[in-house]
């Protein structure tokens, strides 16, 4: 078994992506390597300015929810999503795109943040890098 | 400071009130940077990070020098192999 940690990003929740980035930068931060494929919602959250925007995956409520929890985390100094992209970067971590969604919702490379992107893949791409990975998650 | 003839230093890392994971990936980038030999100190107040920075650095094969506890600060010291 590999020392890498491949995660499938499919929900562009806030919440959810929190979830990737961190882990993903724990794995990182661990010595292991990492790889974010986001397909789907996730592939969403590549779009130029938007990695912060999505709903909240529970109690969204028109965007009262995410408002205060977004306060909470503030208070309780949590890194923001721009930031943990930033690190994650600069550790290595690999992004994958996923050209399918990019077809199906119609999305141009114009508008993604091209400069996170290491490889626009499909299917075998991940299970390519996910093979010989130790750890293995779909958000 | 000098010790055998090579210039050892020493970074300091501090993340007190930071949380998860900003103290691992913080560490993870300082020990990117330094060079062989050179001393990575982490200042922090997160629980977890406390030991969580100790697992890290046995699976990167680091040494740790010291951990030190003082009220509600902890001091983690790294040699950067």
């Amino acid at each position: 078994m590999g020392n890498k940690a491949v995660i499938i990003v499919h929900s562009g929740d806030m919440d959810k992506i929190y979830s990737a980035l961190i882990i993903g930068n724990g794995a990182l931060s661990m010595g292991l390597d990492a790889s974010l494929y986001f397909t789907f919602w996730g592939l969403q959250r590549l779009k130029k300015g938007a990695l912060d925007k999505g709903p909240l995956s529970k109690m969204h409520m028109l965007g009262l929810v995410k408002w205060i929890v977004k306060k909470r985390m503030q208070k309780a100094n949590v890194a923001s999503l721009e930031k943990l992209m930033k690190d994650y970067k600069e550790l290595g971590g690999r992004i994958i795109a996923c050209e399918m969604t990019m077809e199906i919702m119609g999305i141009r490379k114009e508008e993604l943040h091209t400069e996170w992107i290491d490889e626009y893949g499909a299917v075998g791409t991940y299970i390519h890098e996910a093979k010989d990975a130790s750890i293995t998650l779909f958000i | 400071m000098k010790k055998g003839g090579e210039y050892i230093n020493t970074i300091e890392v501090d993340v007190r009130g930071q949380t998860c994971p900003v103290p691992l990936v913080e560490f993870r980038k300082a020990i990117r940077k330094a060079s062989p030999g050179d001393e990575v100190v982490v200042l922090g107040t997160h629980p977890a990070s406390k030991k969580e920075i100790p697992m890290a650095c046995e699976s990167l094969g680091l040494n740790v020098l010291e951990v030190e506890d003082k009220e509600n600060e902890w001091k983690i010291r790294i040699r950067r192999q």
